[in-house]
């Protein structure tokens, strides 16, 4: 599997959902071996064996998810636990930057950083890894331009060589930036190519689209044996705007990790206000400004709620501002971007949860709140959308019907006591292994058509 | 001689267009009158006017040996007052063939048997002078809002005078037994209990033009050998089902009209079997036992009980809240308040915010408005919450003794609730008498806040 990142170095869905994936497939007795661009070294690595070379560092590690880790199923045992292969890629790639942003963030950091990343590295490498070794010459040292492109196929050109050098049956690769490194790795190796289309390039910008992305994500959706798109929403995108035959192209839903809710004891919630909350980056895809227009709608009227917005992005000055000419700021708070634990405790004290996103492939965070008791309202142009039973669900663009939801599940008490008693219940039966359990089915059905 | 006793509910609800929150306050008006009268005019089309066209023509045909029955509800008329008086003309020429009986109900289709026993009761005296205004007849045989029964609904139909009363033959109400007897309520012996068959009502209203039915295409001879195949001692099927069953539920293109006059032609020629209506057969026969309901039935979905109605928490909140305002909209006396309430109560408002299908929704769909429960509940909440801003506006200038209601305590408190019940008792009777003299009179009053509690005309004489 190719992916952009891996907890505990995530900045968004992706990366909690190729975790929740790998769990589930592990569960389903798949060995996963996942690659991801690397661009930092500053983590722990005391437990981790380097296995690159000087140029491209490559690390690869392996772990064992244990028991409570995976799943609190039942049968669950160690046995049936798989080993999960990491391999880090040394790479300047880092996901959900356009190749704009990209440049403007390789000139800020290439700046203030020595390359540390790059240093060179423990020689103790087990036999089964010299890949740096190998394609020894691809040096990236002082040599990155800001140019994503450029390293998205030097990202590409380690995977053909990962490929050689590892013993796999499918290559699944996650979103635009591994597609070519997917496309590398099948033309290596010559074994089937899954693509998973998390997001797409009209989701991230809508109609002012970078037309290098499209062509990116087409070609790897068109070499690929089997594309995966995580709702019908994106299904429709994918075989409408990029053309690809609906043969191959199948729907698997996300999931959300299940599991200790409760890691906030006691929420100390110190406002005697309901708190209705937008958790996400704070951009046109988001749709912040539709929820800061229904909350002025609701400030109107009703006394007993405070909103807050919670999460950073290119619009976050702009929604500020915003606030401030409605004239809401004393009960519409921002909170900048909030990291783990704070997302919990965020949860912990709303009473509401809005994702008003103009366009959203699936979008996990609806089913976290969920998960922690927070009644949600979604917009129908949400993949999430198609699964949720127990959700208020609206069109971005209709304000009025934002407003009056939220009124709703703030004013009238029986309706959180329904979100309680319906919606967790719906969350706790959405889970990884059945989402794992499909891709398994669909993998088969490549390895072996005839069956 | 075995009988044939069809019965039809006919209703439609008043929807509610769509109510924000911040219109609370400054609209008062709550219903969607082009979506009413869109579905009204629809299946006025497609059921009401040709199969009465139909019922009619055999009626006629066959003399006196057809007969059918039906249950028309308040809201229902009023509606075809408003957008299809041709409709009700054509009822009115089925009336006059003293062909067809009319049952009593309540006159919001409502869920009053499940609240407070004096608003039932009110709920079913204004549905029979409506009855009588339009079609002078008064219905003898009472059936309750979606066939609900228990023993303790079947007692209070009874104190109100009624002699027999339907409900739905549930499997889990009947056991072994037949619905194909009459009944008596367990705590009322004399009331006698008709019961639907729900198998063969079923086979007509759900499963006609289903084609992956093993007894698709359903035709009328088949049909008839099945009633013939009943026990020889079972002398009558009660066949009930909502009247949109013809035309609406079951399209003309299915067959369902050709189906219907067919099985009357046959019936009729067939020395063997005929028609009778609910009167006649509480005439007719005795009871064979009592029947024991301690919890409502009814004739809806699988469980045949109240839960599409009253089963989730949003159901009991908006429920409970409307009937907590029920003294209040008496005291108010007004006339836009008393019709809103009575609009507000029909079932429907409860059965869109029924969680109970999410799967199969298809029954719940049928003239849903809404996109989900929780969409019907906070549109309903909303109308509900100015509802009772104009009521407590309303009744914000009823004093006692010169006191707000709000600002009674111990002596005068307990003096005022004296007082109004027995004003509240005053008040229902008129009521009662100015929804009959409606459509005939003048309104008697001119100023309805001042025929309030003597005590509230003093004290506004003395201000004034």
């Amino acid at each position: 599997m190719f992916g952009w990142e891996f907890p505990p170095h995530i900045s968004g869905g992706l990366g909690t959902a190729c975790y929740g994936l790998t769990r589930g497939l592990a569960f389903r007795d798949v060995d996963v071996i996942f690659a991801v661009p690397k661009a930092y070294g500053d983590e722990d690595q005391s437990n981790v064996r380097l296995i690159g070379a000087s140029q491209v560092p490559v690390r690869k590690r392996s772990f064992v998810f244990k028991n409570d880790l995976v799943t609190n199923h039942e049968n669950f045992t160690e046995e049936r636990s798989r080993e999960l292969v990491y391999i880090e890629i040394g790479s300047r790639l880092v996901p959900y930057l356009s190749p704009e942003e990209f440049e403007q963030y390789i000139r800020d950091r290439v700046i203030e950083e020595d390359y540390s990343w790059s240093r060179p590295i423990d020689r103790e490498i087990p036999a089964t890894a010299t890949l740096t070794d190998v394609i020894g010459t691809i040096d990236f040292t002082g040599k990155y331009g800001p140019d994503l492109m450029q390293e998205v196929s030097n990202y590409a050109l380690v995977a053909s060589e990962i490929a050689l050098e590892n013993d796999f049956d499918i290559i699944h690769a996650h979103d635009w930036l591994t597609y070519p490194a997917g496309i590398a790795a099948k033309k290596s190796s010559g074994k089937p190519l899954v693509v998973h289309v998390h997001a797409t390039e009209f989701d991230r910008t809508g109609e002012n689209y970078n037309t290098i992305v499209f062509d990116i994500e087409k070609a790897g959706m068109e070499v690929a044996d089997l594309v995966i798109t995580v709702s019908n929403l994106t299904r429709n995108i994918v075989i409408k705007r990029y053309g690809i035959d609906p043969k191959k192209v199948v729907t698997v839903y996300n999931a959300v990790e299940s599991g200790n809710e409760n890691r906030i004891d006691q929420p100390v919630k110190s406002v005697e206000e309901k708190v209705v909350t937008f958790l996400g980056r704070i951009t046109y895809q988001k749709g912040p400004e539709y929820f800061m227009e229904a909350a002025a709608k609701v400030l109107k009227h009703a006394d007993n709620v405070r909103f807050v917005m919670a999460g950073s992005g290119d619009l976050l000055r702009k929604m500020i501002r915003y606030a401030a000419r409605l004239g809401i700021t004393e009960k519409f708070h921002f909170t900048d971007f909030l990291k783990g634990p704070e997302v919990d405790l965020m949860f912990s004290l709303s009473d509401v949860y809005v994702m008003p996103s103009v366009s959203e492939p699936f979008g996990i965070s609806p089913l976290e709140a969920m998960r922690s008791n927070v009644p949600v309202i979604i917009s129908k142009q949400s993949g999430v959308s198609e699964v949720l039973k127990h959700a208020i669900k609206i069109d971005f663009w209709d304000v009025d019907a934002m407003a009056d939801a939220i009124y709703g599940l703030v004013t009238y008490e029986s309706l959180p006591t329904m979100f309680r008693q319906f919606g967790k219940e719906e969350v706790e039966n959405m889970k990884w292994e059945n989402a794992a359990l499909q891709i398994k089915n669909c993998y088969i059905k490549l390895l072996y058509p005839s069956s | 001689m075995r009988n044939i006793c069809f019965y039809f509910q006919v209703h439609q609800p008043f929807r509610l267009k769509r109510y924000r929150f911040f219109d609370l306050g400054n609209d008062h008006y709550y219903y969607d009158d082009y979506l009413n009268k869109h579905i009204l005019k629809k299946v006025a089309n497609r059921c009401y006017l040709p199969t009465n066209e139909l019922l009619y023509n055999l009626i006629k045909e066959n003399g006196n040996q057809f007969k059918v029955a039906f249950s028309l509800t308040g809201v229902f008329l009023e509606q075809l007052e408003l957008y299809a008086p041709e409709v009700i003309k054509s009822f009115r020429k089925l009336a006059d063939t003293g062909c067809v009986e009319f049952l009593s109900e309540t006159y919001s289709h409502s869920l009053a048997s499940q609240a407070d026993p004096d608003e039932f009761i009110d709920q079913v005296n204004q549905h029979r002078k409506k009855i009588e205004d339009l079609f002078r007849v008064t219905p003898k045989v009472f059936r309750n809002t979606e066939l609900v029964y228990s023993d303790a609904v079947g007692e209070q139909v009874s104190k109100m005078g009624f002699t027999s009363m339907l409900a739905e033959g549930a499997k889990h109400v009947l056991g072994w037994k037949s619905p194909n007897f009459l009944y008596y309520n367990v705590l009322n012996p004399r009331l006698k209990v008709l019961l639907r068959n729900y198998k063969l009502s079923d086979d007509i209203a759900f499963r006609f033009s289903n084609r992956s039915w093993s007894e698709w295409p359903l035709k009328a001879d088949k049909y008839i050998q099945w009633i013939k195949a009943l026990p020889k001692e079972e002398e009558f099927v009660n066949l009930f089902m909502d009247y949109e069953t013809f035309g609406e539920h079951q399209p003309l293109e299915s067959g369902i009209h050709m189906f219907l006059e067919n099985l009357v032609r046959m019936v009729i020629s067939d020395p063997e079997l005929g028609f009778t209506t609910p009167s006649e057969l509480t005439e007719r026969y005795q009871p064979v036992a009592p029947l024991s309901v301690p919890y409502p039935s009814s004739w809806a979905d699988e469980e045949r009980d109240l839960s599409a109605w009253l089963g989730n928490e949003m159901q009991k909140e908006a429920f409970g809240r409307l009937n907590s305002l029920r003294n209040l909209v008496i005291l108010a006396g007004d006339k836009d308040l008393t019709k809103d309430y009575d609009y507000l109560q029909a079932s429907d408002h409860f059965y869109y915010m029924s969680t109970k299908f999410f799967a199969d929704q298809s029954v719940h769909n049928y003239f849903n408005p809404y996109n989900s429960p929780y969409d019907a509940f906070i549109n309903y909440m909303n109308v509900l919450s100015d509802f009772i801003i104009r009521l407590e506006k309303k009744t914000k200038r009823i004093r006692f003794h010169g006191i707000p209601l709000e600002e009674l305590s111990g002596q005068a408190l307990e003096q005022a609730i004296l007082s109004y019940e027995g004003t509240l008792k005053e008040l229902r009777k008129r009521r009662n008498l100015m929804t009959k003299s409606k459509d005939t009179s003048t309104p008697a009053k001119t100023n309805p806040t001042k025929d309030f509690p003597p005590e509230t005309a003093k004290v506004k004489k003395k201000k004034n």
